[in-house]
C-alpha cells in the first residue's frame, strides 16, 4: 500500500485489497528465532502444520526452511517437533 | 394505501422491520431488549419474511453477528435497549469505521445502576460519539416513519453509516397509539433493493475488512467517519422532504413548533414534546410568547441550524432525560449552549434534568419549568444554571 495517503484518498471505511498483510513484516518483532538441524529433520511437517503464521516453507513434501519475515518467534514449531533425543528445530537468541 | 391501526412503540417498529424485510437479523431477544426483536422472531417463524434470524447470546454477539451479515453484503438489522446497547458500545463504533448501513431500533431506558427498566436518555446519549446516526421519535408513528427513512438514510451512497431509531422506554415502547401504516409494496418499494457496498462473500474480489490501523492511518479514518456524519445532514433533510412528498409527513432535524413569533423556548427530545407541546398551548392562551424545538437528529448534531432558530429567543430551557454526572449540565444542553456562542445575539440557556429512571415528568413540572423560563426572558437573570426537576 503506498504510504502516507490523507483522509480524502484513502480507500473508504478501511476496505483493502485482500491479502495486504503479506506486505507487512510480522517478524520484525522477534526475539528468538527458529533454526532446523538439516541432518536430523524427518519432514514430518508437524512444524507447517502447527506454525500460526504459516511461515514453514515446504516444498515437494519437505520442509525447506522457515520464512523469517513472517516468523514471530512463538516457539511452537520446536515444542511440536518429535525428534528424539534433540529436537530437529530449536529456538536461538536473535541477539 | 395507508392502514390505520393500533399499535405500541415496540410492534410499529416491528412491523416496520416486518415490511422492510431485511436479509439478516442477530439478536438477543430477552431482557433487556425490549419486544422489537421478540415480535420480530415470530414474524421469522410465522414465515412473515425472508430474514435469517440468528438468536445470539449477548448484544455483544448480536453486534456482532449483525456487522458480520452487513460486511458480508446483507441488509441486517438488530435492537436494543439499555444494558444491551452498552453491551454492543465495544462494536458501535467499528460498525461505523467500516462504513455498514445497518439499521437498528434503540429503545431508550437508563442504564444501571441502581438497577432500572424505565425510560430515560442515558443509554442512547452515551453512545452518541460512535459514528452512528441517531433519530428520536416522539410517538409510534414517528418511530415507523423514521425506521423507513433509516433505511434510506443509513444506505445512501453519501452516507453510509449505522442508524439507530429511537423511542422511549415504556412511555412510546408499550404504548398502544392509533398509527397509519403503508402497504407491504409500497414500503417494499421505498427502502428499495439493499446497495451491499462490501461483498465479503465475492471469492473474484475478495477484500479485507477491518485491518490493523496503527497512528499512520487511524486518524485519517477517523477524520473520514467525521466527514461522512456531515454529509449525512444533507442526506436526512432530503429523505426527510421527499417522504413528506411521498407521505404527507415532512420531517427535518428537529421541529419547531409555535417558534415563529417565541421569544423564548423550550428544547427537548423524545416523548416529552407531547406533554411540553400542550403546556406552550396553555402558555401561549395567557400570551406568552413560548415556542417549543423538539430534537429530531441527535447525531449527526445539527448544531448550525439549532443555532439559527434559538438565536431569536431571550431565553431557552433545555429539558433532558441524562445527566453528565457533573459534567457542565446534560449532554444536550452542553452543546446546544455551545452551538450558540459564536451568535453575537445569544438567549440565556437552562438546563432541566428530569425523568431519570422513568421518574413522571408532570404537567407541574413543566409549569415550573415554563415559568422559570419567562423569568428568565424577562429579566434575563439565571438563577440556577442547572437543575434537577423532579427529584426529592
Amino acid at each position: 500500500m503506498a504510504q502516507d495517503l490523507g483522509w480524502k484518498e484513502l480507500p473508504e471505511g478501511d476496505t483493502l485489497k485482500a491479502g495486504t498483510a503479506a506486505q507487512f513484516h510480522t517478524g520484525d518483532w522477534r526475539s528468538k528465532k527458529p533454526v532446523k538441524d538439516e541432518k536430523t529433520c524427518i519432514n514430518c511437517l508437524f512444524c507447517y502444520i502447527y506454525c500460526p503464521d504459516s511461515a514453514v516453507k515446504v516444498q515437494d513434501g519437505k520442509m525447506i526452511g522457515i520464512d523469517y519475515n513472517y516468523c514471530k518467534g512463538c516457539g511452537i514449531c520446536e515444542s511440536v517437533c518429535p525428534v528424539k533425543p534433540v529436537k530437529a528445530i530449536k529456538m536461538v537468541s536473535e541477539r | 394505501m395507508v392502514q390505520v391501526v393500533a399499535k405500541t412503540g415496540n410492534e410499529a417498529m416491528a412491523e416496520a422491520m416486518r415490511q422492510i424485510n431485511p436479509d439478516v437479523v442477530a439478536a438477543y431477544p430477552i431482557t433487556p431488549a425490549t419486544e422489537i426483536v421478540m415480535i420480530f422472531s415470530q414474524f421469522v417463524a410465522d414465515g412473515l419474511v425472508n430474514t435469517q434470524y440468528v438468536p445470539v447470546e449477548s448484544e455483544h454477539s448480536a453486534m456482532s453477528a449483525t456487522i458480520a451479515a452487513s460486511a458480508a453484503g446483507a441488509r441486517a438489522m438488530t435492537g436494543t435497549s439499555s444494558q444491551g446497547l452498552a453491551l454492543m458500545y465495544e462494536l458501535l463504533p467499528i460498525a461505523s469505521a467500516l462504513r455498514l448501513p445497518i439499521v437498528m431500533p434503540e429503545v431508550n431506558r437508563a442504564l444501571s445502576g441502581p438497577i432500572n427498566i424505565h425510560n430515560d436518555h442515558s443509554d442512547t446519549f452515551a453512545a452518541r460519539d460512535f459514528g452512528w446516526i441517531q433519530i428520536f421519535s416522539e410517538n409510534s408513528q414517528e418511530a415507523y416513519d423514521n425506521m423507513l427513512q433509516a433505511v434510506r438514510i443509513a444506505e445512501h451512497p453519501k452516507v453510509k453509516l449505522p442508524t439507530m431509531v429511537t423511542t422511549d422506554g415504556f412511555i412510546i415502547s408499550h404504548c398502544l397509539e392509533k398509527i397509519e401504516v403503508f402497504e407491504d409494496d409500497v414500503v417494499k418499494n421505498y427502502v428499495g433493493k439493499f446497495p451491499a457496498y462490501t461483498n465479503l462473500l465475492d471469492l473474484k474480489n475478495p477484500v479485507t475488512l477491518g485491518a490493523l490501523d496503527l497512528q499512520n492511518y487511524y486518524f485519517e479514518h477517523r477524520r473520514q467517519t467525521a466527514e461522512a456524519m456531515k454529509s449525512a445532514k444533507e442526506i436526512i433533510l432530503e429523505v426527510g422532504k421527499d417522504f413528506g412528498k411521498k407521505f404527507g409527513r415532512e420531517y427535518g432535524f428537529f421541529e419547531e413548533y409555535k417558534m415563529d413569533d417565541a421569544e423564548m423556548a423550550i428544547v427537548c427530545l423524545g416523548s416529552i414534546a407531547g406533554s411540553a407541546k400542550s403546556v406552550v398551548d396553555e402558555y401561549r392562551e395567557k400570551g406568552v410568547k413560548v415556542g417549543l424545538m423538539k430534537i429530531r437528529v441527535y447525531r449527526p448534531f445539527p448544531a448550525e441550524e439549532i443555532a439559527s432558530v434559538l438565536e431569536r429567543m431571550k431565553a431557552v430551557a433545555v429539558v433532558e432525560k441524562a445527566d453528565g454526572l457533573a459534567a457542565k449540565g446534560g449532554p444536550l444542553f452542553d452543546e446546544i449552549r455551545s452551538a450558540l456562542y459564536d451568535k453575537k445575539k445569544k438567549p440565556s440557556v437552562i438546563d432541566f434534568i428530569v425523568g431519570l429512571g422513568g421518574r413522571e415528568v408532570t404537567h407541574k413540572h413543566l409549569n415550573e419549568i415554563f415559568d422559570e423560563l419567562k423569568d428568565l426572558a424577562a429579566t434575563g437573570i439565571v438563577k440556577e444554571l442547572i437543575q434537577y426537576k423532579g427529584v426529592r
